[in-house]
Formats: structure tokens, sequence, C-alpha cells
């Protein structure tokens, strides 16, 4: 299978990303070969397993703002409709709220819906339907009713996209009792989540950083974009697999210290390691809700050390909960304080894109203070 | 009242008027004559019956007329007159009878302190008990907090209703929840949620699924005419018309939203059933305290909707004669007599009146079938009671930490061993 690339190796050197202005790129659909295995970037693996289970499930559906006929703006469902039907994937009225209101009223009826939320910015107008009636369906009422929907919604900074395209909401939802929030950081990772998010009997939120959908941005963001192609975690299989809900992966194993990442973090946080040159191990947490708490502290109780790296902003952060439960299960092999690396605690700034941005100095610097002992 | 001041008017703006704000305010506050002379009502049987195929452009009047059968002798009068046999009637009319006597025990039961919460639907109850009737078990409704006289209606055990009431050990469930947000699928009747509104946008997700998989079962919905300000209300409605929804959309408009009048909804410069004609969406405005109108009403976007023409928007014009809730105080903001004084009656009383105009019904039944109704109620809440009112009888503690997810986290196994159970 070729890489089909979004927008040109020009733009990459440029510095330019695809995000929302990429609406004639060429179409990311994958013809599933059946048993095969090739690189894909997150767009097509994200497409590939939404193709895989609608052709599999006819109660799974796909729906969204431009999500029906031209794929979405950043192509995650093209061809759904023309390859499944256009009662399978179909576009929907800019109105957040109903998408996701009737996807739970899909849910209550039995069918699996996966909706689309353009911009995870956009996603408070469903706040309440999410929140209160989603996230509490099964709870209350006895079991009788639940809520196995998937509201996807690319998310994150990097993209120039100012505060209504940037924004990092997942402690919003990793709050919420009821909720599952996965944030894949790769093309396997996101193809093998989505599949088992669609096959999860409870809502989840499933964020996908916009800045890796075209390569693992590391966050030097003045180096050229390498392509996903290069990449081990690119070789995506064309069929049905599944990547359970609630287990972390060790990207990187080390001794040093270990890093807390998730999403486009975790390539920052790898580039981090590397620029401080310190052995750290980093875990890609790849599901918030549920928690692997389980390999999170085997790794600080052998590191002795934690640094927390996420791009939103810092108080009441995800960040801010990895750090309690660290604390609370870790403290006596703790050799210095655990520290966290985020997004400030400003509105997402246009012009100010790369101070905002945790970037890999910022690691750097985290990790480099924890090594001394947080001094 | 004080001139508002204004700064120095820039040249060309000097002439301009002032303007003032408009805060609706209702026709009677306590103390108060009731005073209903802005309603306009059409007289029963004046209003005609389109063909359920009518497209809604040719029908928008309906949105501001109102349908009524039954006339001031307990007659059926013109072409909505649903010609119901007289079982099905008494048996409306039991049903209706139930609800009340229910509600009665059940706010009496809040007063001896048996629970913390009631919402009794005095004067609604043709609305929920006719449209329980008309559609299915397998039809799912999704209603308000004041659609009790559906679960009634179809059956459904009072003793259950009491003891998720009293959030009791046999609570269907488990004691998550506020007294009377029941929930009950084999019954057709969806979980009810404390945030207003969100339940219609879901109905149209409901009926969509419905569609999608080619089945036949409609989705029915409730909403009060104050939450139709709700954004999810104007979704629904934009859902149910873009994928044709088989759903019927009830805007139970009965007056007052708490203490606020309809006019906080915008209810005074419009009527709610209109709300649908920007929508695309066919509109009927049915007096909810007549019988026979409801379920005239009812049938006909049951017919369009079952034939795959899609959704229907009704207002149901009735009044709340009860306080919101027991933790409410009418006689603070509306005038005490307004529900007595309402014209369009009490639609059990209007029931009856029919029932016996037909020969079909007795001052004597009516007293036997309350009396049986106080029986039933009092049977049921002593079965609920020897569980246990609210605080002597609950579930076990432990699943408070149960259905939270299909599978338990390990934080909801921790936090229960925290608990100690």
């Amino acid at each position: 299978m070729s890489e089909q690339t979004t927008f040109t190796e020009s733009d990459r050197a440029d510095g330019i990303e695809p995000d929302m202005v990429d609406q004639d790129a060429a179409p990311a659909s994958v013809a599933p070969a059946s048993g095969g295995v090739g690189p894909m970037n997150m767009i097509q693996a994200l497409n590939s397993a939404l193709h895989v289970k609608m052709a599999e499930d006819p109660d799974v559906l796909s729906f969204g703002e431009d999500a029906g006929y031209f794929g979405g703006v950043f192509r995650v469902t093209d061809q759904l409709q023309q390859k499944h039907g256009l009662t399978r994937s179909f576009d929907a009225p800019i109105s957040e709220c109903g998408i996701v209101a009737a996807a739970i009223g899909m849910g209550a009826y039995g069918l699996r819906p996966v909706v689309e939320i353009q911009f995870a910015d956009y996603i408070y107008p469903a706040y309440d339907q999410i929140v209160s009636e989603a996230a509490k369906m099964r709870y209350r009422s006895g079991g009788q009713f639940t809520s196995p929907i998937v509201v996807r919604s690319p998310y994150g900074g990097g993209i120039f996209g100012g505060q209504t395209h940037s924004q990092s909401p997942e402690s919003l939802f990793t709050h919420i009792a009821g909720l599952k929030v996965v944030i894949p950081s790769n093309p396997y990772d996101a193809k093998g989540l989505l599949t088992a998010a669609i096959e999860d009997d409870d809502p989840v939120i499933f964020l996908e950083p916009k800045r890796l959908y075209n390569g693992p941005f590391d966050g030097w963001h003045e180096k050229p974009v390498s392509p996903w192609k290069a990449q081990e975690l690119a070789q995506v299989p064309t069929g049905k697999y599944v990547e359970p809900l609630g287990k972390a992966r060790v990207v990187r194993e080390g001794a040093d210290v270990t890093i807390l990442a998730y999403g486009t973090m975790v390539w920052v946080s790898l580039a981090g390691a590397e620029h401080a040159g310190v052995d750290a191990e980093v875990i890609d947490l790849r599901t918030l809700v549920p928690l692997d708490i389980e390999t999170i502290e085997a790794s600080v109780k052998k590191t002795g050390r934690c640094v927390i790296v996420h791009e939103a902003p810092r108080t009441s952060g995800y960040g801010a909960e990895l750090s309690a439960l660290v604390q609370e299960r870790c403290f006596y092999h703790l050799e210095a304080p655990i520290a966290r690396v985020t997004g400030w605690d400003t509105p997402y700034p246009h012009a100010f894109e790369w101070e905002y941005f945790p970037g890999p100095e910022r690691v750097a610097d985290a990790l480099k203070s924890v090594m001394s002992g947080g001094r | 009242m004080t001139e508002p001041t204004t700064a120095a008017a820039p040249a060309g703006r000097a002439n301009r008027q002032p303007l003032s704000l408009r805060v609706p305010e209702p026709s009677g506050r306590p103390g108060d004559t009731p005073d209903f002379s802005h309603l306009k009502l059409d007289e029963p049987g004046a209003v005609d019956r389109p063909e359920a195929s009518t497209a809604p452009a040719e029908m928008r009047d309906h949105a501001f007329r109102l349908i009524r059968v039954l006339d001031d002798q307990g007659r059926a009068v013109g072409p909505w007159d649903p010609k119901l046999d007289p079982e099905t009637l008494r048996r409306g009319l039991k049903a209706m009878i139930l609800t009340r006597a229910f509600d009665d025990r059940m706010h009496r039961a809040h007063r001896q302190g048996k629970t913390s919460f009631y919402m009794k639907c005095t004067g609604e109850e043709a609305i929920a008990v006719a449209q329980g009737m008309i559609l299915s078990r397998e039809d799912m409704g999704f209603p308000t907090y004041r659609q009790q006289g559906l679960l009634i209606a179809r059956g459904y055990p009072l003793a259950a209703m009491m003891n998720q009431i009293y959030s009791n050990a046999e609570d269907p469930i488990k004691g998550r929840q506020l007294p009377i947000m029941y929930s009950a699928k084999d019954h057709g009747f969806f979980t009810i949620s404390g945030n207003l509104g969100t339940q219609v946008p879901q109905a149209v997700g409901w009926a969509m699924a419905s569609a999608y998989k080619g089945d036949d079962k409609l989705a029915i919905t409730w909403i009060g005419d104050g939450a139709t300000a709700e954004g999810d209300f104007h979704n629904a409605l934009t859902f149910a018309a873009v994928y044709r929804a088989p759903v019927i959309l009830n805007i139970v408009n009965n007056q007052w939203a708490i203490s606020s009048f309809m006019g906080i909804a915008g209810g005074d410069q419009t009527t709610f059933a209109s709300k649908a004609i920007g929508y695309g969406l066919p509109a009927l405005r049915v007096d909810g305290n007549d019988f026979l109108a409801v379920w005239a009403a009812t049938q006909w976007a049951e017919e369009r909707a079952r034939s795959n023409q899609g959704a229907t928007v009704i207002e149901l014009f009735t009044y709340r004669g009860a306080p919101h809730s027991t933790s409410d105080d009418p006689s603070r903001y509306r005038p005490g007599d307004e529900h007595e004084k309402w014209p369009l009656g009490d639609p059990v009383q209007r029931l009856k009146q029919h029932l016996i105009a037909l020969g079909e019904w007795s001052d004597d039944q009516q007293t036997e079938a309350e009396t049986d109704a106080v029986a039933q109620v009092r049977a049921a809440g002593k079965e609920s009671e020897a569980i246990g009112t609210l605080g002597q009888s609950r579930p076990s503690v432990k699943t408070m930490f149960e259905e939270v997810y299909a599978t338990d986290d390990w934080r909801l196994v921790e936090q229960r061993r925290e608990v100690g159970v």
C-alpha cells in the first residue's frame, strides 16, 4: 500500500501542517487488503478502523459535521458513505448537542454510533449531553439503558489553530464518572483503540491529537516533519485488531525517570529525554480512563522519579490526578518532587504557539531538574 | 418612574427614541382575579382535520388553533372525534383516576416524611394516559417528570413506582435517582433526567435508529413549555426535520415553569406549536384537558410517523394544577384560584361527563372507581412501605459502586473497599 500524504513534502519542510485548511487533500481511504500490513498515517488508520467495524457490524454508523460525503475536514471518515451507504455515514447539522444527543438515543436503541465533533474546542455545546446523559445512563437507569457511543474529536495544539482549534479538554471528561477517555499517539494504537472504543459498552471520548495525524511531531517545530511511514507504529494491519482500553504502552524503557504522557506529548517526551540525555522511561498512557495504574506504579517505583507532560493547562489538568496517584502510591520510592510540564493557565494563544505548547526543551529542563532532586 | 439618564447623543442620533426593555408579566398575581381573556379558544369541533399526509406548509394554521372535541355538555363533536368505544374510554378514565389517587397519596407521603420529594401531574392526567394507551410498550417514550400517567396507564406496578420514590431495597433503579425519576424500559419509558429538555433530541436519535434499522417502532417525547427555551429542543426539531425521524414531539404547555409563566419562554408572543413551522414540521395544538382531543391528535401524529412521514409537534394546552413539586408554593406567584377557573376545565371531570352523556357511566360508578383507585394505591403503599420508606430501607451500599461502567475499574474496586462494603 502506498503512503498517501495529504499535503506535500515541501509543505512539511516549511513547517506547514494540514489541519483545518487542508480541504482539497487527497482521500485518506485505505483499500482493505485482507491480512496485509502496511504503513498508514493516523488518519488512514482511524479511517481503516471505521471501515472495518462498519463492514463487520451493521449497527455501527458514523455521522458529524462534514463527516458524510466529504469524509470530514481531516478525512477520517473518508469513503465511509460511498462504501457503506448514505444512512451509515452522513452529514449532521452544526449542532454538537444534537449530534451527541442523537447518538445517545441511537445507543439506547441498541446501535453503536461513532460521532465526530469537528474540533474538540466545539464539544462544549454537547457537554451536558455527554456529562449528564451519556455518562449517567447505565447508572441512573439501574442498567436498563446504556450509551455505547464513541465521540471522536481532533484535539490539541501545535497547528496555529488559536484558542478555538487547539484546546485539550480531556480533564473535563476524565473527571466525569461513567466516561472513558482515550487518546492514541500513533497509527497502530489509533486503529486498535478506536476498534476497542466502538466495541465498548460505555461512552468513550476518543480524542485524536491532530498534530499527529500526518506525522510523529516531536515538538521541534523548526525541523522538517518526518512522515509516519518511517515509524514502526505506523505499520498497521489492514484487517481487524483490538488494542484493549486501560493498557498503557511503554514506548521507551529507561532507568532514571518515568515520563507519563499521552497524545502528541509522547513524541515530545521522547525528544525531550534525548535532548536532556536522560535515560527516561516514557509511558504512553493511551487511555486516561480507565488508567493503567499498575504500569505507572511499577515504573515510578523502579525509577524513583516522575515527570508528567500534557498540553492542557496545568491547573486541574489530568497531570494533577496523575501526580496525586503517584504520590499516594510511590511516595517512599520518590527521590525528587514530581514535575509537571504543561500548557499554561491561559487560553491557547495564536501568536505564542511555541511558548505555550510544551516542547522538548521544557521537558528536558524538567528532567534535568528532577534528576538533580528537584532543585 | 425616573427618566433614563442618557449621555449626550452623537450628532445625527438626537431624534432617536430611547429604547426600553420588555419583561413579560402574567395576567394575574396572588390576590388578583384570574384573567384568561387573552386566551383564544376555538369552539369544540371548529378546527378541521387535515389528512395525516398533509404537507406542513399546508397546515400552518393548526399551530395557532386549538383542537377540541368535548363540548360543554360532554358531547364529542367535530372532525377530530376519535370515536372511541366506551370500554377504551372507561379504561382511560380509570387510569386518570388512579393517577390522581397515586399523586395524592405520594404527595401526602412526602408531607409525612416518607420521602424527600414528589411531583404531581394534577390537571394533566389526560395527556400521558391517552398517549400511553395509544402507543405500545415497544415504542419508546422519553418523558419529563410529569408523565407518571404513562406508567399507570400501562399497568406498571404502583408498588415499584413507590419503591423508586422511597429509594428502598426494591427500587428498580437502586436508590440512584431523585424520587419520580423512573426508568421502565419494558414499559416503553425511558430513564428520566432531571436536566430539562435533554430527552427530546435523544428521542429523535432513538427514532432515527428505528428508521435506520427498518424497524416499525416510534419514539414519543414530552417537554414542558418552559424547557422549549433550551437549545436541546431546537436541536431536536432540526434533527427530526432533517432526518424525517418517526417521533412525536409533545410540548406540554401547562402555563407555568415553576414560578415563571409561559411568557418567559416566549409563549405570549406566539404559540409553542408554532415553533414547529420554522423547522418545516407539522404542528397540532390541542386542548390537553380533553381526553378525546389528545387521543385524536396523537393518533394523527402516529399515523404520520408510522407511514414514514416523520415527526409531528403537538402542543398540549393545559394547566398545572398542583405546585411544581413538593418544594414549591404557587400561592407566592399566581392567583390562588387560577386552576379552578381554568376555562378548559378538569380532564377527569370532562371525560366522566362524556361517558355519562353517552349513557356508559354514572356518578355511582365514578365513586366506585375512585374508591377502587384509592384501595389500589393503599394496597401498593402497604406493599412498598413494608419494604421501607426513605431511610428505612435501601439497596446494599456496595451497589453505589456498581453500573458506573459495564465492568468496574480499579478505582471503583478500591473505593468500595475504602467504604468497607
